[in-house]
């Protein structure tokens, strides 16, 4: 379902940096996959550079067999079918709950007012603020924010998830609320590609855990690998300062 | 309420009174040191000249041009129909007065310039004219103004050169030349050519106005092209990330989410340059447009007032200008 061979990704402001190093990573449909790596790692670089968010300077990306890269492809199409999660929810301001979920859905999926609204009614109802339909998102809780967020991104019937970070800018009590949302999506058989601290998660949802360190994949494997007996030093150094 | 409250103790009632007390004596001093000063130097103030120039009844007087008897007076609805028979012949000539105006009788004699009647009608005044002319013309040149500034904001921070450097350029040559010689140059320059074209071609000449609208429009478009770049720039990056992300085209995205954010926030910079422009455009007179500061001057020859007519002059432009914020002050309001 996505694909990323040996994608290289420079800045060079303010200095020289390579964000990217050969990363190479392929998700199955119905598969998640959580990255985790220290700050500065690459994990929401790479994660950007699925969608083209960054403009990946080597290698070669694919989503739902469409080339991200390629200079044919239509990037607007490719980008529907992924919907994206922020760690600053990234909500439109001056449109209400409702106006958030349907505005995509009638701009990029064509749909009529009517169809929309049904569907962004369907999605605030499964992550639970069905009564918050005609708020605005400064009314709105982090928790609630991050949720209306993972909805909107729903409402285009993506064909992948990825999420940079959901849960880091929440307090504490609001962390488990959005993810359980994110285990509920997983379960249904969502493709997902997660960037989160959030170890339990890992543990509990993830197929495949892939740690990342200046701008490597230095890591792939089973929660279960990951957990008892990481392969690397960095990998259980890392471990042992998150745990 | 101010800026600092609650960081010092609180202040007595006694001191607010003071100093509004103060505040208002100092007005009270300003305008009577204007008005003794007048006085010293034996200037009459008569205001009572001041509402012709708004409203004047012009008095038409309805002549008789022949010599001759009047043989009828017939009532005609509100008008009555003076009928005038030549002395001399059988000739006659009617004359349609008002009413409630006749001034002569069936049987008396009137000889050619004589009033039969007089007609008034309520005329607006020159301060009036100026006024709509001032109006009319910003008015435009907000609306122009406007769209140039949008595009050329848009165009500002681009990625293509062409775009880009044509923004530059043109925000830096308006905003680097002063309004006055600006003016200059699109009626003198410009006007001369483009009518001298369109007289050789046999075209109609395009009207001093459009290029005083057409001026002012692309000065204000400028400076509103540099509001609202900021204001685009002052909105989060990741509100175009999450647009695009979800598959908008970059002028979706700009039309449907960032631009209504930052229209929303540029609104009182976006005010304050719309009102410099209903006073800019009181340089109009240079290149012969009668706005309101122009008619002023003329009330000025003509009523020989200075004082009076400039002081009036310069209220109507603060009237303008403080409806122009009220209004704005209500629109942030229902945008928030
Ligand atoms: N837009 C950018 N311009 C320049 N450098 C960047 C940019 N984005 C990221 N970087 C750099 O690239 C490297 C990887 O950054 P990235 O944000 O992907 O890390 P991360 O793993 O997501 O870290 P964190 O856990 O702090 O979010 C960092 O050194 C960062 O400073
Ligand atoms: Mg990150």
């Amino acid at each position: 379902m996505i694909t990323a061979k040996n994608v290289h990704k420079y800045f060079y402001v303010p200095e020289k940096i390579h964000a990217l190093n050969d990363v190479s990573l392929s998700v199955a449909a119905g598969e998640t996959v959580v990255v985790i790596g220290p700050s500065g790692s690459g994990k929401s670089t790479f994660l950007r550079c699925l969608n083209r968010l960054e403009y990946a300077d080597g290698g070669e990306i694919t989503i739902d067999g469409m080339g991200v890269l390629h200079p044919d492809s239509d990037i607007n199409a490719i980008r529907a079918e992924a919907g994206m999660v922020f760690q600053q929810f990234n909500l439109f301001p001056h449109k209400s709950v409702l106006d958030n979920l349907v505005m995509a859905q009638v701009v990029v999926r064509r749909r009529g007012r009517d169809e929309a609204v049904a569907k962004a009614r369907g999605l605030l109802a499964k992550v639970g603020i069905a009564d918050k339909e005609n708020v605005y998102p400064d009314q709105l809780s982090g928790g609630q924010k991050q949720r209306v967020a993972i909805a909107r991104a729903l409402c285009m019937d993506p064909k992948v998830m990825l999420f940079d970070e959901p849960t880091s800018a929440l307090d504490p009590e609001m962390v488990g609320e959005v993810l359980d949302v994110m285990k509920d999506l997983a379960r249904a058989g969502m493709t997902m590609v997660v960037v989160t601290h959030e170890m339990g998660f890992a543990r509990e949802v993830a197929d495949r855990v892939v740690f990342m360190d200046q701008g490597r994949v230095l890591e792939v494997g089973t929660p279960d690998h990951f957990f008892q007996n990481p392969a690397h030093e960095r990998t259980r150094l890392f471990l042992s300062q998150i745990l | 309420m101010t800026l600092y409250s609650g960081l010092d103790k609180p202040r007595s009632p006694l001191y607010r009174k003071f100093w509004t007390g103060v505040f208002l004596a100092g007005v009270a001093l300003c305008v009577l040191g204007i008005y003794a000063a007048t006085q010293y130097v034996d200037y009459t103030w008569r205001w009572y000249r001041v509402p012709q120039y708004f409203f004047y009844e012009d008095v038409i007087r309805v002549v008789a041009e022949i010599e001759g008897e009047v043989v009828d007076v017939a009532a005609q609805g509100k008008d009555a129909l003076v009928t005038v028979r030549e002395w001399d012949g059988e000739g006659t000539q009617d004359y349609l007065v008002p009413a409630d105006d006749v001034r002569v009788h069936q049987g008396d004699f009137v000889y050619p310039g004589d009033t039969l009647g007089a007609r008034s009608q309520w005329k607006t005044g020159l301060f009036l004219s100026g006024l709509w002319i001032t109006l009319k013309i910003s008015a435009i040149a907000i609306v122009i103004g406007m769209a140039i500034g949008m595009l050329t904001g848009l165009a500002r921070i681009s990625d293509n050169p062409a775009f880009k450097w044509t923004a530059i350029t043109y925000i830096e040559l308006v905003r680097g030349s002063p309004l006055l010689v600006q003016l200059m140059i699109w009626y003198y320059v410009i006007g001369t050519l483009v009518n001298q074209i369109l007289t050789n071609a046999a075209l109609p000449k395009v009207p001093t106005f459009w290029y005083g609208a057409l001026g002012l429009a692309i000065f204000t478009g400028a400076y509103t092209a540099e509001i609202v770049r900021a204001g685009i720039q002052s909105v989060d990056l990741g509100q175009m990330e999450a647009a695009r992300s979800l598959g908008m085209t970059y002028s979706q995205a700009m039309r449907k989410v960032v631009m209504p954010q930052a229209i929303k926030r540029i609104l009182p910079a976006l005010a304050g340059q719309f009102i410099s422009l209903i006073k800019d455009s009181s340089l109009l007179g240079v290149i012969a447009i009668r706005e309101l500061t122009k008619v002023t001057r003329e009330v000025v020859t003509a009523s020989l007032q200075t004082y009076e007519m400039w002081i009036v002059c310069a209220v109507l432009y603060l009237v303008m200008t403080f409806t122009l914020s009220l209004f704005v002050q209500r629109l942030e309001r229902r945008a928030m």
